[in-house]
């Protein structure tokens, strides 16, 4: 089996330095609903500043370069075991190189190991196997502000009046968003999954969040749903950084899966502005990133 | 943008006002969770005894705090082998989790300014009147840009901490802030929180 070590060093140095192409567009669209002079566009306009910084210097976009989220799809034959090894490897070399902060900490004994290897956890990945004869290896990188701000309900929450329904999942999504204010580097995005038990859920509020803005759920119901979520959620004036402002959301996606019929969970991800991920994919010899 | 070198006057804090723009400059210290963590116990209420360098580190804090500013941010930081650091990625952390910490740090080392990101609570709003001191919002994320702004690492404590952790005294030049919380008892962070609880109020009535 091929080494894909370097290669995959190369999908942390784009994932940590350069946003993608979709993200920033929807940044700088923003810029113009904001009032000039205002902190709110002052804000978004040293982001806009940084995002070309960090691709030009290949320095992190974010100093925290959070949680790196894996997910693989292997053809049939490849080795799981090998793959880990090799993701686990340049995750040590990309950290030594500056391109990863030191993030794993020990939860129980408080020590940093300094090299972003935790236990068999961290980095997180997740293996699918696929059909296709193509491997694609996707990245995220969640920065712990914005995972601090996330939020599960389980259905019915009678304080927000939200009901077993889509009017009840819109009531606690609303509410996730109002609590978060800025904290979570917004204008943010929200990843929201419906159903599951409570770890399901929350893994699939994540995995949404790896398709592209303004990709919107098949299902007519969640897409108007989706739409009405971001509009809304804009009307609340939290604003980026929370200065007040009309850009709070950047986009919604939904992922609707099976319950036991005695739960009925919510999960909300928000996800920063610094919306890291990239994706590669090796066909043959060739390896190609999006 | 108002200009502002550390260290700063109780006069120029007291002037300070919710939404003024400020670039800062001169040498700062970074602290975030397990640095505040230390400062109060070791030195402040004192259930822990000091330990190894304890009270020179201390001793070289008092100088550095008094009329300066603490960072709440955990750098990417380059030169670690050869100990000629550089800042490679330095935006602020989450503020909040010092809330418990913040004030008594503030009081006991006249530390005049707090920079970090999403505001703090009523205990740290306190602090600011009682110092005076107030609160710097930085932008979040903004990591590769605010790092350039730091023109040297002087040194670092507490480098058992890690590298988040550690306490690095750094100089910036034009640093980019936001009062968001002043010395006057303004705080942008709880103007934001109630209007859009209002409007979430309105938004829960409205039939689905």
């Amino acid at each position: 089996m091929r080494d894909l070590t370097n290669e995959i060093l190369e999908l942390i140095r784009r994932t940590s330095s350069s946003l993608p192409p979709d993200v920033e567009k929807r940044l700088k669209e923003s810029i113009e609903k904001e009032e000039p002079g205002s902190a709110a566009r002052g804000a978004l306009e040293t982001i806009m500043k940084n995002i070309e910084l960090s691709r030009t210097n290949s320095t992190p976009i974010c100093q925290d370069t959070g949680t790196p989220i894996f997910q693989v799809h292997y053809p049939v034959g490849w080795s799981t075991i090998q793959l880990k090894k090799q993701i686990r490897a340049a995750m040590e070399q990309a950290t030594k190189k500056s391109y990863m902060r030191p993030n794993a900490v020990d939860a129980v004994y408080d020590k940093n190991t300094g090299n972003n290897l935790g236990g068999d956890d961290f980095p997180y990945i997740h293996f699918e196997e696929t059909e296709s004869e193509e491997l694609t290896i996707e990245l995220m990188l969640k920065g712990g502000g914005c995972e601090n701000v996330g939020r599960q309900y389980s259905l019915p929450d009678n304080t927000l009046g939200a009901g077993r329904d889509l009017a009840g999942v819109r009531k606690v999504v609303l509410d996730a968003v109002q609590k978060a204010q800025g904290k979570g580097c917004a204008p943010g995005v929200l990843g929201v999954s419906i159903g599951g038990d409570r770890g399901s859920s929350y893994i699939k509020s994540k995995e949404v969040l790896l398709s592209e803005m303004g990709t919107r759920n098949s299902d007519p119901k969640l897409a108007e749903l989706e739409e009405r979520l971001t509009s809304e959620s804009n009307e609340m004036g939290i604003g980026p950084m929370g200065f007040g402002g009309k850009t709070t959301v950047l986009d919604t996606k939904i992922i609707g899966l099976s319950r036991l019929p005695a739960s009925y969970f919510v999960s909300v991800s928000y996800m920063c502005w610094a919306y890291r991920r990239r994706k590669m994919t090796v066909k043959g010899e060739e390896v190609t990133y999006d | 943008m108002k200009q502002l070198t550390t260290p700063i006057s109780d006069e120029a804090i007291r002037d300070l006002k919710v939404g003024d723009s400020v670039a800062l400059s001169g040498i700062m210290v970074t602290g975030r969770d397990a640095a505040h963590k230390w400062m109060i116990e070791t030195f402040i209420k004192k259930t822990r005894a000091p330990q190894g360098e304890d009270m020179q580190v201390y001793e070289e804090l008092k100088k550095l705090l008094n009329g300066s500013v603490i960072y709440h941010c955990g750098p990417v930081v380059a030169g670690l082998d050869t100990k000629e650091y550089k800042f490679i990625a330095a935006g602020p952390t989450t503020s909040i989790r010092e809330e418990p910490y913040q004030a008594d740090v503030m009081k006991h080392f006249n530390v005049k300014g707090v920079i970090g990101k999403g505001g703090m609570g009523p205990k740290t709003l306190k602090g600011c009147e009682e110092t005076p001191g107030v609160y710097f919002h930085a932008i979040g994320g903004a990591a590769s840009f605010l790092a350039q702004t730091v023109v040297k690492v002087h040194g670092v404590f507490k480098m058992d901490f890690g590298v988040p952790e550690a306490m690095w005294v750094i100089e910036v030049k034009d640093f980019p802030v936001v009062v968001t919380m002043d010395s006057h008892g303004g705080s942008q962070h709880s103007v934001i929180d109630d209007a859009s609880k209002k409007v979430l109020d309105d938004l829960l009535e409205k039939p689905y």
